[in-house]
C-alpha cells in the first residue's frame, strides 16, 4: 500500500473535476457545512442518516450501502474521493465504510475541506444530479471491524491504541472539548491501551504526516508491529482517520477500527477501566 | 455581511452551570472571519479540538476548567495563539485578530 493509492492532493483533484469516473464525496461532522459551499461537483453524504442504522445502534448493512451508492449514482468501477471538515474524521469513517464494503477504488483528499479552504480554492454552492445507479455492495469485510468481545479480549494481548485527546483517554472529559460533555456512562480508557491522539498523525492544515513520522510515532507509543491492532475513539469516526493511518499508510493489514467505540465500551457492565494518563495493567 | 457582532453566540439550551465554557469571535479589522479554523490546545500544548468557524465568526468549545490555548488558522493570515482560562459556571469570551 502507498500513498498515491490512498490520498490524492487538490491539485489532483483541481485537474479531475470534470472526470465522470471521478465522484467527489463530502462528510462533515457539521453535517451543514456541504451547504455552505463545496467542491464543484461534490456530493454529500450525511453521516447520521446515511452512515447509520436509524433504528438499532449499528452501521448501515450491505443493502443500505448499496441502496445509499445507487440513490447518489456512484458505481461500482468509480474513483470515490473523499473529503471533509475535522481534518478528514468522518471522511476517514466513510472511506473505512467504503472499504468493509469492498469497494475497489476510494481515496483521501489529504487535508481534506480544511486545507482546500486556507489554500483559498474555489468552493461553490451548485448541487450536482447524479443518475441514479445499480450499486452492488460485497460481504462485509469484518477483517477491519473489531467489536466488543474482541476489544476485551484484546486487553494485555493486542495493541489497543486509544486515539481520543488526553483528557478523554484520563477521564477528565467524556467527550470531545468541541461537544457537550455526554455519551458514555463511565468515563477513562480499555485497560493497556496506548493513547495516541488521532491529532498527532496530522500535521495543522490537516495533511497526514509522513511516513517515517508516522511508524516512529506509533513504535515510540509502544505499538508492537509483531501483533495485530485495535483502534478506538469515542464514536469510530477518529479511530477511522488513525485506522487509515496504520492499515492504508503504514500497511499494518491487522488494523481494526472499533466502531462502537467508548460510548460502548463506557457502557458495558462489568468491565475493566483505568482511568488517569497511564495505560494500566491487563 | 457588514460588522463583526461583539459578544457570543446564544447561550439557549446549554446549561452553562456544568459547562466551561470557551468561545469567541474570529475577526480580520473589523470584519467576522467566517472561514477560520480555532483549535483548543491543552495545558501540554496537545491538540483537543477544533471548530470553523460561523459565517459570523463565532466559535465555541465545550473544555474542562483549566488553562487552554485556541490557535487560529485562516486563509492567508499568520497563525494566532492566545491564552485562556476556563472555568465551570462561566462563559470565557476570547477575542482574536488576525
Amino acid at each position: 500500500m502507498s500513498r498515491e493509492t490512498v490520498l490524492v492532493n487538490a491539485d489532483w483533484v483541481e485537474q479531475h473535476l470534470d472526470d465522470p469516473k471521478v465522484v467527489l464525496i463530502e462528510v462533515d461532522e457539521d453535517t451543514t457545512a456541504y451547504d455552505k459551499g463545496h467542491i464543484k461537483g461534490a456530493i454529500k453524504f450525511d453521516w447520521t442518516t446515511d452512515l447509520q442504522d436509524q433504528v438499532r445502534r449499528d452501521a448501515v448493512n450491505k443493502d443500505q450501502f448499496s441502496a445509499l451508492l445507487s440513490k447518489n449514482g456512484v458505481s461500482n468501477d468509480d474513483t470515490v474521493i473523499l473529503y471533509g471538515g475535522n481534518n478528514n474524521w468522518f471522511a476517514a469513517y466513510a472511506y473505512w465504510y467504503f472499504k468493509l464494503y469492498g469497494h475497489d477504488d476510494v481515496k483521501l483528499l489529504d487535508g481534506g475541506r480544511k486545507k482546500w479552504e486556507l489554500d483559498s480554492r474555489e468552493l461553490v454552492d451548485e448541487i450536482p444530479t447524479r443518475e441514479a445507479t445499480t450499486y452492488t455492495a460485497k460481504e462485509p469485510d469484518n477483517n477491519i471491524r473489531a467489536f466488543r468481545d474482541e476489544v476485551v479480549e484484546a486487553i494485555g494481548v493486542k495493541n489497543l491504541v486509544d486515539v481520543r485527546s488526553p483528557d478523554e483517554f484520563a477521564g477528565r472529559l467524556l467527550a470531545p472539548a468541541h461537544l457537550p460533555q455526554e455519551q458514555a456512562q463511565r468515563a477513562g480508557h480499555i485497560p493497556t491501551a496506548a493513547n495516541v491522539p488521532w491529532s498527532k498523525a496530522a500535521n495543522d492544515d490537516g495533511t497526514f504526516k509522513t511516513d517515517e513520522d508516522l511508524k516512529k510515532l506509533y513504535t515510540e507509543a509502544g505499538v508492537d508491529w509483531d501483533k495485530e491492532t485495535i483502534a478506538y475513539c469515542r464514536i469510530g469516526e477518529r479511530s477511522s482517520h488513525t485506522w487509515f493511518v496504520l492499515h492504508e499508510l503504514l500497511g499494518d493489514r491487522s488494523t481494526k477500527n472499533y466502531d462502537g467505540s467508548w460510548t460502548e465500551y463506557g457502557s458495558l457492565i462489568g468491565v475493566p477501566i483505568v482511568l488517569g494518563d497511564e495505560p494500566g495493567e491487563a | 455581511m457588514c460588522g463583526a457582532t461583539a459578544g457570543g453566540v446564544s447561550l439557549e439550551g446549554v446549561n452553562v452551570a456544568k459547562e466551561s465554557v470557551i468561545q469567541g469571535i474570529v475577526t480580520r479589522g473589523d470584519e467576522p472571519v467566517g472561514n477560520a479554523y480555532v483549535r483548543l490546545l491543552d495545558r501540554t500544548g496537545e491538540f483537543t479540538a477544533e471548530v470553523p468557524t460561523s459565517v459570523t465568526g463565532h466559535f465555541r468549545f465545550f473544555a474542562a476548567p483549566g488553562e487552554w490555548t485556541l490557535r487560529t488558522l485562516a486563509p492567508k493570515a499568520d497563525v494566532v495563539d492566545k491564552k485562556v482560562v476556563a472555568q465551570q459556571g462561566t462563559v470565557a469570551e476570547v477575542a482574536v485578530a488576525i
